[in-house]
């Protein structure tokens, strides 16, 4: 038995076969404490300047939190890092279920994948043994069917994964790593880099466990934190309806992405609200060490895709293959759902690419030539069931362009198209139409991995709290309104990199300022860190550590090339007012000169220039001024 | 009244929390491997059932037990093993048709619940609600309750069909 400080590192060359472990020394953990802390810290010392994101040279990530495994909060998270082949910038994405917690209880907390083995390979560890093995004979397989074929391939039911399935074998560019039924590590293509390494699958027993500082003092206050979540009501929302509840909310207000961006609310959809999961529902599930539980177990019973089980569907999945697209049939949802989980596709990605698709066809863009004849319309159910299917094994002239993404295929569409495509850096937005809400808005255009909803969301801008509050949490004036641009810069530099702490120590983001800023946040992490390991590291000090985080993954996309007009929306959050939508939604649109005010004062949140380059004096004190450094 | 633990395993979320935090007071460590409760998993099916000590009012791990290491706490109603005299022969565990008793990865010696004295810790830590310490008749008003619900679920569905 082991403490929690002596966690490894292992690094796995899968060209040589050679593997190597070492411990991860405490000034590491000081500096960046664990998951995508220290995984940040790796890819910008490990990957070289624009080396190309799907050859050996890219290097994989995965990374346990530093509280993996306690009893609260979810504390289950696994960060999967590298170059993304998606967007060429920081790839970096987070997965819940029971791998992080297996692999810490194996002794690792970090595993590093160099090079390209010469065929399919798995990863097996048992403990502290671990070895290469042979996969040929699950290539080919879906996510599940291969998790089953290599649980009895050694006779252990438990055995957790980390694995992708047909879409990362054909490279599509946003294929992802998924771990159980549901869970995926679904942004930036991490799925696709995992395959172009031939890396199927990363299976993990551990029994080992580890010590933690504080033991009894430490389950007492769990239960305290327990308590603090579950006593929300967005909690009690959560466990019973899942994110699915989030749907009826935002597009009754008008603030959901709609038939690609052409309107932000979809009607007659009474059958894609959340209620509906009931008919289908056998239960809920939770991650490891959760108390919210927020996806259903489901079985649809009929249908030609029937019958089957699955887990979920989230509210990503109602706007990708919901509203986006415009279908309305709530089996159409568990049916893409399946698949997309099946396959290893992440169905964010693939709904927003397809409802883009449908517009540049509506458009006159798109042409029958590069659909192979399909016409694409609006609501055409069927149409979007065959483009994941064909998305994912690249299968048909739109199935391989699609795969691309978004920039790769627009330079076959014709330059046209990236107009209409909804999408920062390269990577689709979700449905969230944030023309209405500053704060979100600057949240996906200045999110290190390209639009995205988890690096710095404060979606409690949407509940007119009162700003004494907001203003005490924050520490700067904040408008209450969600459509004010007054103080928003600041309430997302502070949810950036609170969300940057909270992936470093492995939670979830659900259970800390997510929904609500009365969640578990600094001065809790603090406590669970020094209970945990003993490591004292004041909220003050927390906050330095979100901010290096976010800093070198910002030095990272500045080294290839990123800069400030990377940092911006499509051109239509700027020109196309909300069609429709509650009265304080309708005829919004984002002020492009309040924008870029915005964007300034951002940037002088973390005190980088007005080009976003961090300067000389703030890597000094934020100590990056010797990266990369190569401690580890 | 005798407190019992009582599982109800459709409401369990396969989160096993019970399993952490139990590890975490017995061992001070966190291992679920060395957990006295273990949530059995159909993954792919979804099915999830707590397997825990049940504490049988016929012990078949007492009667089996050559040493006499088995009995039951009266304060607390648990069948407890008295780790001074258990000789880690491991009957108990072979022979509970419910797999409570469990051996223990490190010492090689038997295990199992003990109720934590009367305070069970991983009752506190499930929010489903699918463990729960509770005398006998409220254990008994929550299965008749279970029972109804799906009752009445038929019933609705045998009116629907009629009308």
């Amino acid at each position: 038995m082991e403490l929690v400080m002596k966690r490894k590192i292992a690094y796995v060359n899968l060209t040589t076969g050679q593997i190597t472990k070492k411990v991860i020394p405490r000034e590491m953990r000081m500096l960046y404490l664990g998951g995508r802390g220290i995984n940040s810290y790796l890819r910008y010392n490990l990957i070289e300047p624009k080396i190309d994101p799907i050859s050996p040279e890219n290097v994989l990530f995965f990374g346990a939190g530093l509280l993996g495994g306690i009893p609260c909060m979810g504390s289950a998270r696994t960060d999967v890092a590298g170059k993304s082949p998606l967007t060429n910038a920081v790839g970096s994405t987070n997965m819940g279920g029971f791998f992080a917690t297996e692999l810490r209880q194996a002794g690792f907390d970090h595993l590093v994948f160099m090079g390209r083995a010469s065929k399919p390979v798995y990863l097996s560890i048992n403990n502290d043994d671990i070895q290469i093995k042979d996969a040929t004979h699950v290539w080919g397989k879906d996510t599940v069917e291969t998790q089953n074929i290599i649980r009895a391939d050694n006779s252990d039911e438990e055995i957790k994964f980390a694995l992708i399935g047909q879409a990362g074998e054909h490279l599509v560019r946003y294929a992802n790593v998924m771990t159980g039924i549901k869970n995926s590590a679904g942004r930036t293509g991490m799925g696709c880099l995992m395959g172009s390494k031939n890396l199927k699958a990363v299976a993990v027993r551990g029994t080992d466990g580890y010590e933690v500082a504080h033991p009894d003092e430490l389950l007492e206050y769990c239960k305290e934190i327990d308590d603090m979540i579950t006593s929300t009501k967005w909690a009690k929302a959560s466990g019973r309806w899942g994110t699915l509840i989030i749907f009826n909310n935002t597009n009754t207000s008008g603030l959901l992405r709609t038939k690609n961006f052409q309107l932000n609310s979809m009607q007659d959809c009474k059958d894609l609200e959340a209620e509906n999961i009931d008919r289908y529902s056998v239960g809920v599930a939770g991650c490891n060490n959760c108390s919210v539980h927020c996806r259903h177990r489901y079985v649809l019973k009929e249908g030609p895709y029937a019958p089957f089980y699955d887990e979920g569907p989230e509210y990503t999945t109602q706007g990708a293959f919901g509203s986006e697209v415009n279908c309305k049939s709530f089996e159409t949802l568990l049916v893409t759902n399946h698949l997309v989980n099946r396959y290893g596709l992440d169905t964010l990605e693939a709904g927003s690419l397809i409802a883009w698709a449908i517009e540049l066809y509506e458009k006159g863009i798109l042409t029958d030539k590069l659909t192979d004849g399909r016409r694409l319309e609006w609501g055409d159910d069927q149409l979007v069931l065959d483009l994941i299917r064909q998305i994912s094994f690249r299968e048909g002239t739109l199935g391989n362009l699609l795969a691309e993404g978004c920039v790769r295929a627009a330079e076959q569409i014709g330059p046209e198209a990236l107009k209409y495509s909804i999408d920062v850096k390269g990577m689709q937005n979700l449905q969230s139409d944030e023309r209405a809400t500053p704060s979100l808005a600057l949240g996906i255009a200045t999110s290190t991995r390209g639009s995205d909803h988890l690096r710095g969301r404060p979606a409690y801008d949407l509940y007119g709290l009162p700003e004494e509050a907001l203003e005490a949490v924050v520490g700067g004036p904040q408008s209450s309104d969600y459509t004010s641009y007054v103080g928003k810069s600041r309430l997302v530099w502070h949810q950036e990199i609170l969300y940057a702490v909270t992936d470093a120590i492995g939670t979830c983001k659900f259970q800390t300022r997510f929904l609500g800023f009365n969640m578990p946040n600094w001065d809790e992490f603090s406590k669970l860190i020094y209970l945990t390991t003993d490591m004292q590291i004041s909220k003050a000090q927390l906050m330095e550590i979100g901010t290096r985080i976010y800093t070198i993954e910002r030095l990272f996309n500045n080294r290839e090339g990123f800069t400030r007009k990377d940092d911006t929306l499509n051109e239509r959050y700027f020109t196309e007012p909300n069609p429709i939508g509650l009265p304080r939604t309708r005829g919004r649109y984002i002020d492009r000169e309040q924008f870029e005010k915005m964007l300034d004062e951002y940037y002088a949140q973390y005190k980088w220039d007005e080009n976003g380059v961090p300067t000389p004096e703030t890597l000094k004190n934020l100590k990056l001024d010797k990266e990369p450094s190569h401690i580890l | 009244m005798q407190h019992i633990l009582f599982v109800d395993p459709e409401k369990c979320s396969g989160c096993r929390k019970c399993e952490t935090a139990c590890s975490l007071h017995h061992e001070k460590t966190i291992n679920p491997a060395l957990a006295r409760i273990h949530v059995a998993k159909w993954e792919t099916s979804g099915l999830y059932l707590p397997i825990v000590c049940l504490h049988c009012e016929s012990p078949i791990c007492e009667t089996i037990c050559p040493v006499k290491a088995i009995s039951r706490d009266q304060k607390t109603g648990a069948v407890v093993i008295d780790s001074n005299t258990c000789v880690g022969c491991r009957l108990c565990a072979i022979y509970c048709p419910f797999a409570g008793s469990r051996i223990n990865a490190k010492t090689g010696k038997p295990v199992k619940c003990n109720l934590c004295d009367g305070d069970p810790t991983c009752i506190k830590f499930c929010e489903p609600k699918a463990l729960q310490y509770v005398d006998a008749t409220a254990a008994n008003l929550i299965k008749s309750k279970n029972a109804a619900n799906r009752f009445q679920e038929l019933m609705e569905k045998l009116i629907t069909v009629k009308s």
